[in-house]
This record gives C-alpha cells, structure tokens and sequence, in this order.
C-alpha cells in the first residue's frame, strides 16, 4: 500500500459473457444500487431495463432544436423575401402565398439544427468530452472496449460498503474484482 | 445462401413448417478479440505495399488536378472550361450531380438499412459513409468553382451583399447550397458519432504516446458504459430518421434544378424520384468497386461476406431497373404529351451528336445490371466488379445526356451548339477521382474502416438471451394459428360440459 491517501472510485468486476452481466445487472438493480454501471463492448440489448433506467430524453432535444430550425428557416426566407428587399423573380409573388417555395429551405434547416442537438445534447447526456476518468487507472478496464464485460459499482453509492459490495460482486458472479482508486 | 433447413421440435403435433435459418453475418464464430484484432490490424499494421502503390499515384494525380488546375482556373478565368453561353454548365455540373449522387448510397446503408433493421449493413457502413463524405467533397469543389469568380462564392451564404440585396430563397440552386451543405454536416456528425467508440478502442489498445492523445482526444473519453450506450443508441436512432429524408430530398432538390426551369428534356415530374433510385444505383456500384478489392488487401473476408456482395447486387439490380423505367418513361411521357419540342429533345439525345453518350449510358445503366438475376453472376466477383465498373461509368454518362444533350439543343435554333471539354475540366475531373481515393486510403490507414462495436454486436451470442432459446421450442415457429387453438380448447370444454 502506498502512504498518500487516494480516493477510492468503487469496485470494478469482470463477467464472462453478455448473458452473465446481464443477470447480474438485474441483481445489483435489485439490491437498491443508484451509482453504478454496466461496460461492454457494444450496446447489450434489454440492459437498460435490466439495469432499471429510464428512456433517454434526448428525443425532447431533438425536438426543440429542429422547431427552432424549421423558424429560423421561415423567418430567414419570409423576412427577407417578403418584410425587408420584396423580389419579384420567376413570377413567384412576394407575399404569403410565395411560402411553398420555401419549404425546401425550412426542411434542410430542420434537419440540421436537429442533427446539431443530437451531438450536442448527446455529449450532454453522456458528460463528454472528458480528458481522463478515474475507471481508466484500471488494469483490466482496457478491454471493455475490446472483449470484457464489466460492472463498477461507485463508492458514492449510499449502500455501498468495503466489504458487503465485493461480497455481492462475488456472489452474482463477477470475476477479477478490483478496487479502483483515483491518483492521489 | 439462406437454404439450410431445419424442422420443428417432434414435440409438436401439428404441421411442421421448414424454418429458414438465419444466413450467419460473421463467418466462422470469430470472437469479439478476433474482430477487435483484425480491423484495428488494418490501421495499427504496416500498410501493404499496394496500398503505397495506389496511394502514391492517386495523391499525385489529387495534387496535380485538384490542385494545379484550380490555381490554373482562378488565375486565367473560368474561360479555361469548356463551357459556353448555351452549354453553360459542362463538365463541371456533370461532375457534381455524378459526386453527389456517389454519396447517397453510404447514407442509404447508414440510415435506412439502419431503420429497417438490415443487420448486414453493419459490416460496410463505415466504409461507405467515408464514401459519402469524400464524395461531398469532391462534389462541392465544382459549384464552388463554376461560380466564376470564387471570391464571390460568399453570395451563397445567406447574407445580403452590398446593395442590401439577399439571396433568392424562391429559387432550387440556392435550396441546393442548403441541401448539400445540410447533407455533408449530418453525414460528418453521423460518420463521427459512429466511430466515436471504436476510436476509444483503438485508444485503449495504443501504447502510451501522440497517438494515443489523439485517438484519445477524438474518442471523447469513451467509456462504453450502459448509461453512455443508452443515450448514444437514440442519438444514433435519432440521426438515422433525420438522415433518411435528408438523403431522399437532397437528390430531389439537385432534381429541382433541371425540373423547376422551363426547358424541354428538363420540365418533368419524374425527375426527383428517379434522380434518387439514380443515385442509390450509382453509390452502391462505388461501394462494390471500393469495397472488394479492400476486402482482399485486408483479409475481412469473414465480415464482409458473400452475403453482404450478394445484397448489394441486388440493390443494384432494383434500382437499375427503376432507372431503366424512369428512361423509357421519358420517352413515352414525351411521345404521349405531343410535345414538338419534349420530342425532338428526346430524338437529338438519342440520334443526335451525342447518341454515344446515351447508347453508352442505356447499356450500362440498364443492360449490365441484368446478369445480377442469376446468382452464378452476384457470386462471380469478377462479374460483380465489371458491373460495378459499367454502371459507375453509366451513371456519369446520364447526366453528361441530361445535361449537354439537353442545353445543346433548346428552344431557338440561334441556341444550338455542340459542347467538347477542355483539358481542364478532364484534369480536374481525373483529379477529383485521385482526391476520392487518396482520402479513401487516408482513411484506410488512419481510422476503422469496419464499425467495430457494430459487428460484434451482430453476433448470436451478443444477444444477453440467444442461450434462453435453447431450453423452448422455437418461438419462430406457428405449427398452428392461435384461433385454433383456441375453437380446440372451446370445443373440448363443450364436450367436456356435454359429458
């Protein structure tokens, strides 16, 4: 043991297989855990029910930020069009009724203040970019995004304990667990 | 092919019905270590001495078209084209459509395979959303350009110029600006967001060092927890709903400026839909053309399979065929308006200077994919790529027709002029196919050509329930209508109360 005094982050277990993390997800949800997380490789389908979380809200973003395209667009074309230089060309009129010729403009738009929200409000949700994290101290965590199934259960979790967390950790299964610590 | 069969479990005693079995996506059981292996191999791995052997001339022939005949443009005039008054568009609108309807078939496999849930795309999405982009930007430079002077391409930006005048919003080239800057921006975000964690698996497996903060800066701090999964399974979701309509209107709006204007050959309805199945046609013929010989070079024959080839063929056949429709609909809708003029646009494309051009274009758009009815033809790679080679060739050919065979030959006799390329735009169209693939091969060398975290999902025993199936029948199989069961079940109680 080293003599500086290091926060410790929780525990991380390794599983053997898709299935075996999945069941023992459904039992750390079961034990009243908040704080903690499943990793794979690639999205395991059922998890999140498994794991007892919430649709994501990222679709109400979305949302709002392809309205906002759509207004901007109108507001763009018709003020312009019509309020401040009115242009007659192409025989189209310069009033409400030029406003179908708009549409292509408002569509794209849409889409792409949508597509802006999906990236922002993703790297919201998901708190990135970040430059480190205290899971990467691990000396096993590099293959979650190779072959390993892995759940952390943090240490700021109210019911987690020293002992009783890694006990339950063995006992639903979990192999090569690990006290993960931040650098002091 | 999908013919293994298997029969229902002998505990059933109804009919029993033949099960197609599902054609299995990665070959050979690999593990998720070996996948991980074998893609990140590509970038990690010395390059094999082909890929120096195209790179090399391919980036010369960027530099030396792309580059050397830009500064020759802008520095003499854009009079150095081809183009004249009447032919006003050329070579360099040939080339755009040709660019960007090679991108549509990357967003096609990305998002509406995606949305239709065609797990097979998983192993070629990446590579052809690569495409898409590299093609975008190979499309961009020739609007840039054809503007005349460059310096003034920032009257395409929505601002109002010096005279407070702004730009016409009623018109389809500058609903194209928005249209294909849309079009590149979403298909940048898709392209990245999906690779975010496949370069945090290229990060984790990198020593300490620059590349490894720069893979790790472009990974994000990727962790691949549930709780990041979750929230980028609906992004990705979400972008493939947003990019589906995109795709489809993006060719539709580079329809709009032949259909919107008021000349014979150009004025039709059938213009966007088939504009769009023209695109998908040509994109997947790159696809294949770009996609095989990789697969070779790189040994990725266990995830990019015959299957994969076999669907793409088919795609091509489908959509070859829509286009074929859309060309003999031309005709006949021309025939059946009694339009002199719809009609003899239609004469001079086929009879007139260019009837090469249009003879060309028929043959390979419409004739070559046909051999792809036969499955000794899509399971022939050999036959596949000349097909792929025909109809990538064809596809420029029809808007060379559309667009020279049209503006050659309008309204007024006075109009009439033939149209040749100068050697300027050849350079620059040959440069434009040395950029394509010199970012190909860039891309190649530097980032996962394969989505990683995609394919090991597409494995059986990804699924945390692929062993429950093991201990009950098949869920798959209906040996007998739930009604009927039900009248059984009712029947018998009858008789048991009866009794």
């Amino acid at each position: 043991m080293s003599t500086t005094r290091k926060r410790v982050y929780g525990y991380l277990a390794e599983f053997k297989s898709a299935a075996a993390l999945y069941k023992a997800a459904e039992k750390v949800r079961d034990a009243g855990f908040k704080k903690w997380d499943c990793y794979s490789s690639y999205p395991i389908h059922g998890l999140d029910a498994a794991m007892g979380m919430k649709r994501s809200i990222l679709p109400w973003f979305v949302f709002c930020g392809g309205i906002t395209g759509t207004a901007t667009a109108f507001s763009l074309a018709y003020v312009t069009q019509v309020v401040i230089y009115p242009t007659m060309v192409q025989a189209k009129p310069a009033n409400i009724f030029t406003i179908p010729a708009f549409f292509p403009i408002m569509f794209e738009l849409t889409i792409l203040f949508s597509g802006f929200t999906v990236l922002f409000g993703l790297l919201a949700l998901i708190q990135l970019p970040r430059l480190n994290h205290p899971l990467f101290e691990s000396h096993q965590f590099h293959r979650a995004t190779d072959d390993g199934f892995f759940i952390a259960i943090e240490a700021q979790d109210p019911l987690f304990s020293p002992n009783h967390t890694r006990e339950l950790l063995t006992a639903i299964g979990g192999d090569n667990i690990e006290l993960i610590e931040e650098k002091g | 092919m999908a013919s293994t069969t298997q029969t229902a479990p002998a505990v059933h005693t109804g009919i029993k019905l033949p099960v197609l079995e599902r054609e299995q996506l990665i070959l050979q059981g690999r593990s998720y270590h070996w996948i991980t292996e074998r893609i990140c191999g590509v970038l990690e791995n010395q390059q094999p001495l082909i890929w120096w052997l195209l790179f090399i001339p391919c980036s010369l022939i960027a530099m030396i078209g792309v580059g050397g005949g830009l500064i020759h443009l802008v520095s003499t005039g854009v009079g150095v084209w081809g183009n004249t008054n009447r032919v006003m568009w050329g070579w360099p609108i040939v080339n755009f459509v040709f660019w960007i309807g090679i991108g549509h078939a990357g967003t096609l496999i990305s998002a509406i395979l995606f949305l239709t849930r065609q797990n097979w795309r998983t192993s070629i999405n990446r590579a052809a959303e690569a495409m898409t982009i590299f093609a975008v930007i190979c499309a961009g430079i020739f609007p840039g350009f054809h503007v005349g002077r460059v310096w003034f391409a920032w009257f395409l930006a929505p601002v109002p110029n010096a005279n407070g005048i702004w730009q016409n919003f009623k018109s389809p080239l500058l609903w194209d600006v928005f249209a294909v800057s849309t079009y590149f921006t979403i298909s940048l975000i898709f392209w990245y967001l999906g690779m975010v964690p496949d370069l945090a698996t290229i990060r984790d497996r990198c020593k300490p060092g620059f590349r490894k903060i720069l893979y790790g800066i472009f990974a994000l701090g990727w962790r691949g927890g549930n709780r990041q999964w979750s929230h980028y399974e609906m992004a990705y979701l979400l972008l493939a709903a947003l990019a589906t309509p995109l795709v489809l209107s993006v060719h539709s709006v580079v329809s709009f400026d032949f259909a919107t204007s008021v000349v014979p050959g150009w004025h039709t309805t059938i213009f966007p839909p088939y504009f769009v199945a023209g695109a998908i046609f040509g994109g997947f013929a790159m696809v294949l053309t770009i996609m095989i010989p990789a697969r070779f070079i790189y040994g990725l024959q266990d995830l990019i399979t015959m299957k994969h080839i076999d669907n793409m063929a088919k795609i091509i056949l489908l959509t070859g065929t829509i286009v074929g429709y859309a060309y003999l609909m031309e005709l006949f809708v021309a025939f059946y308006s009694g339009g002199i003029y719809e009609m003899d646009a239609f004469k001079f494309r086929i009879a007139g200077p260019y009837w090469w051009a249009y003879a060309a274009m028929m043959s390979c758009n419409v004739l070559s994919p046909q051999v792809f009815w036969f499955r000794s033809c899509r399971e022939n790679l050999w036959v596949v790529m000349i097909v792929a080679m025909f109809v990538n060739v064809g596809m420029w050919f029809e808007r060379f027709v559309i667009i020279v065979g049209t503006l050659a030959r309008t309204w007024l006799p006075g109009d009439w002029k033939t149209y040749s390329p100068s050697p300027q735009d050849q350079m620059l169209f040959l440069g434009t196919i040395g950029l394509f693939l010199t970012l190909f091969m860039l891309f190649l060398r530097f980032l996962p050509c394969i989505n990683i975290a995609e394919v090991k999902w597409a494995k059986r025993e990804s699924d945390p329930h692929h062993d429950d199936h093991l201990h009950h029948p098949d869920p798959g199989v209906i040996l007998e209508p739930a009604y009927q069961l039900e009248t059984h079940h009712l029947k018998s109680q009858i008789s048991n109360f009866k009794s």
